[in-house]
């Protein structure tokens, strides 16, 4: 009984009957949004978001932000592209090696000044941001990449499931959207399973007594920071790999999206709250109401109005939530 | 000494902060299974020597033994492993996290385990739970939890972590008294168990009820340990202070007064119902009852905050309807909230600035800027009057010791020249000397000013020394009306308990 209290008052499921509405309105509007092809489409164009969504999530867990992951990621793509172009890489596994280490390395760097100066997250990595992202564009000079080597081109198409078209086209579930989801099945069982994702947990719900219960607070933000980092490289990858060309102003500029995402699937601003499951459905409520907008053919502008008010909305309800708790918790 | 070996012993311990000594040559012994009452002012030393005996600061001068053995250095850590436990007045849960999680999160440091087994800490958090008797779901979110349950959590946490001595600072402060009588069981069974306390707290009735022995500090030394039997509150409070302090009434005769305030049948569904009272000028009416028996409810209700279902609100003989608390404060109506931390101040901003704030109209000067020496000036007289300790009038509020805090907040309301003031548990978590002047305060204002003061508590001395009338609430009802001379502290209690 206690459990399914615990289960209904869950954001995950109230995500999922939101989803389910918004999946009906636009099919309604638009019934292409409901064929397999439109919905393995969405699936693997936003591979890139779930990912480092997920990465936000963790951050926002132990009570931190990051904004500086797009410029991570842009930053980690780069050094990739530029490597596998110039030396004509044919490995795909060597070149996915490549932009790993280096958004870990950034995301220390975040870590490592957060935990140093005292300065509130948000400053210290909208600060890097500009940081990594200037200097790329100082020695890149804002040069695109392209004409990767065709392996690289391949693994772009590579499918888990493939199926036809009435007009003969395939169609499939995307390695991408695997990678995305694995990625959130990793994180779950890292946040449940493991004693770091259990710290993560108890430094964002109440930071004082996670030192005096003698955490190493420095070691639990160094790993938060080091893991966007990580997924940020990873995502870095995806997004080189579906577009087939790297310009270091594309992912730059959709911190917003992310953060809109993790907070949309319950996580919060002021820590100790979160899911992956929460998130990826975020992710894909903001995927679908895109699409839908996409095949309304609604002007781009219009998708930056709805995404801000996506966030409000979402911020808001959230921030209703928290009160009412308090309230109910107060009377008791 | 008898012959058992103390969980904790301090010897000649000195303890200096820059040039002020904290704690000088103090002897501080706990035995197994034995509740020790320590109890002192604020800046006593009470902080400084949980601190030592926890290894958060180490003494300059003085030897630590725990079961005997000489530590030469105390960490926190070493502390913890050894079962000396705090359970510090904010608790320092994880609210996010479940039952049995916050009772083993300190299992996470220890490297013995790479995955969390999660049936496994639930079974034995039920294990631990049982010992005390406690029926908590150690599934359920402990942020959901009351706080007297948190507390327990708490607790277990220390016991599940083998500690042989619990320190609990403050514990009862936030409780109800039915919630401090179920902890002093806890505390009854553990000891029965051989678990030792150090119950650390201002309300002396507590303190004396549950302890063994009580040890007083006053001013960094320590007056000395004695056993329960030989101690009154009386004798303990000039222990602490060394003033006798009176439990008599302060209160004068009340000339037949002006009516100022009467409520008629005010009630507010789920919170209070059919409460009716006058208030006079220059006139102190107590307001008692347990948490959550509608007294904040109804305080708030006449400062315009919780607009009342049905019943009538009077001012002077004429009705009003107040829509917000500017009407309120617009009446000559005045409101001391009970947590003068969270809701009264801004603790980094100068005394000056948090006296003027309710009168920052009439403090702007013609060309629309505030005018920083009248400010400065007004503060000055509030910091005179009311015998404000503070260093300068642009000190930061923080540096101001708890009693100097809440007369700042009282302060600040009393140049908005109220002719009525709520007063919420005003002396909630200060120390005895500070809780005499904020009396002596409120006393002045109503002799002096005229004022009529709504003055709520749950202390019953309080109330009847302080108060010419006191109203008894107790589940959303007035049940009783006493004037102190007509009651017992003992039976008003009784009486509030129900």
């Amino acid at each position: 009984m206690a459990l399914l209290g615990r289960i209904a008052r869950s954001t995950e499921v109230y995500l999922v009957g939101v989803l389910l509405v918004l999946s009906v309105v636009l099919f309604l509007l638009n019934p292409k949004f409901a064929t397999l092809e439109n919905i393995f489409d969405v699936l693997r164009n936003n591979s890139f978001l779930g990912i480092v969504a997920l990465g936000e999530l963790v951050v926002l867990i132990s009570g931190g932000i990051d904004v500086s992951f797009t410029a991570i990621a842009t930053v980690a793509q780069y050094v990739m592209g530029v490597l596998i172009t110039r030396y004509a890489i044919e490995s795909v596994f060597l070149a996915f090696l490549i932009p790993i280490p280096i958004g870990i390395a950034l995301g220390a760097f975040n870590a490592f000044l957060v935990n140093r100066t005292r300065v509130h997250p948000v400053i210290i990595t909208i600060s890097n941001l500009n940081v990594f992202y200037g200097l790329l564009m100082v020695i890149s000079k804002g040069k695109w990449i392209y004409g990767f080597p065709a392996p690289f081109r391949d693994f772009a198409r590579l499918k888990v499931l493939t199926l036809v078209s009435e007009k003969g086209v395939d169609y499939g579930l995307s390695i991408f959207t695997v990678v995305w989801f694995l990625v959130a099945v990793v994180t779950w069982l890292m946040l449940r399973y493991l004693p770091i994702g259990r710290k993560v947990y108890a430094l964002g719900g109440n930071s004082e007594a996670a030192r005096r219960a003698g955490f190493d607070i420095f070691r639990i933000q160094l790993f938060v920071y080091c893991y966007i980092g990580f997924l940020s490289g990873l995502a870095g990858f995806v997004h080189a790999e579906l577009n087939q060309m790297i310009q270091p102003n594309a992912i730059v500029g959709r911190e917003l999206d992310v953060l809109a995402a993790a907070i949309l699937g319950g996580a919060s601003v002021f820590g100790g709250a979160g899911s992956p499951l929460g998130v990826v459905l975020g992710v894909l409520f903001i995927a679908f109401i895109k699409n839908g907008l996409i095949l309304m053919k609604a002007s781009a502008y219009w998708h930056q109005v709805i995404m801000g008010f996506i966030i409000v909305l979402a911020a808001t309800l959230s921030a209703y939530q928290q009160n009412l708790e308090r309230k109910r918790r107060k009377g008791v | 000494m008898s012959g058992e070996t103390p969980v904790l012993r301090l010897a000649h311990i000195t303890k200096r902060y820059g040039g002020v000594v904290a704690l000088r040559d103090v002897e501080f012994s706990v035995l197994p299974g034995e509740v020790h009452g320590l109890v002192g002012e604020n800046g006593s030393g009470k902080s400084t020597l949980v601190k030592i005996a926890t290894g958060v600061v180490q003494p300059e001068e003085g030897e630590i033994f725990i079961e005997g053995q000489k530590i030469s250095r105390l960490t926190p850590y070493l502390a913890f492993k050894r079962g000396i436990h705090v359970v510090h007045q904010d608790l320092s849960l994880f609210p996010n996290l479940s039952v049995a999680e916050n009772i083993f999160a300190h299992e996470y440091i220890e490297r013995h385990r790479s995955f969390v087994a999660w049936k496994d800490m639930e079974r034995r958090a039920l294990e631990v739970l049982g010992r005390l008797g406690v029926e908590l779901d150690p599934q359920e979110i402990v942020g959901r939890l009351s706080f007297a349950d948190q507390q327990l959590v708490a607790i277990c946490r220390a016991i599940a972590s083998s500690a042989k001595l619990v320190i609990l600072d403050e514990p009862t402060s936030s409780l109800t008294f039915r919630e401090v009588q179920r902890l002093f069981g806890f505390i009854r069974e553990l000891k029965a168990q051989g678990i030792a306390f150090v119950f650390i707290s201002h309300r002396l009735d507590e303190v004396l009820e549950i302890s063994d022995v009580v040890t007083v500090l006053r001013d960094g030394v320590k007056v000395g340990t004695f056993p329960k039997g030989e101690l009154t509150k009386a004798k303990l409070s000039f222990l602490m202070t060394g003033k006798e302090i009176t439990a008599e009434s302060l209160v004068t005769d009340l000339p037949e007064a002006r009516e100022i305030l009467r409520v008629e049948h005010l009630t507010r569904r789920g919170e209070y119902a059919d409460v009716s009272f006058t208030l006079h000028q220059g006139e102190i009416l107590g307001l008692i009852g347990p948490r959550g028996s509608g007294r904040t409810e109804v305080a708030l209700t006449i400062f315009g905050l919780r607009p009342p279902d049905s019943g009538k609100i009077f001012l002077e003989g004429k009705e009003v309807v107040f829509r917000s608390n500017r009407d309120a404060i617009r009446h000559g109506i005045g409101y001391v909230p009970e947590n003068r931390l969270l809701q009264g101040l801004v603790l980094d901003q100068p005394v000056a600035d948090n006296i003027a704030v309710t009168i920052l109209n009439e403090l702007v000067s013609r060309s629309g800027f505030l005018h920083p020496a009248r400010k400065i000036a007004v503060a000055e007289r509030a910091i005179r009057d009311f015998g404000i300790k503070a260093p300068a009038a642009d000190a930061p509020v923080r540096s101001l010791s708890g009693g100097n805090q809440q007369k700042v907040v009282l302060s600040r309301w009393i140049l908005t020249a109220p002719k009525i003031l709520i007063l919420d548990t005003p002396t909630h978590g200060v120390d005895v000397a500070a809780k005499e002047s904020i009396y002596e305060m409120a006393l002045g204002l109503a002799r002096d000013r005229g004022i009529g003061i709504l003055f709520i508590s749950d202390e019953e001395h309080e109330v009847l020394k302080v108060c010419h009338r006191i109203l008894v609430m107790r589940e959303g009802r007035i049940v009783r009306e006493y004037r102190p001379s007509e009651v017992t502290e003992e039976a008003l209690r009784q009486e509030i308990v129900g």
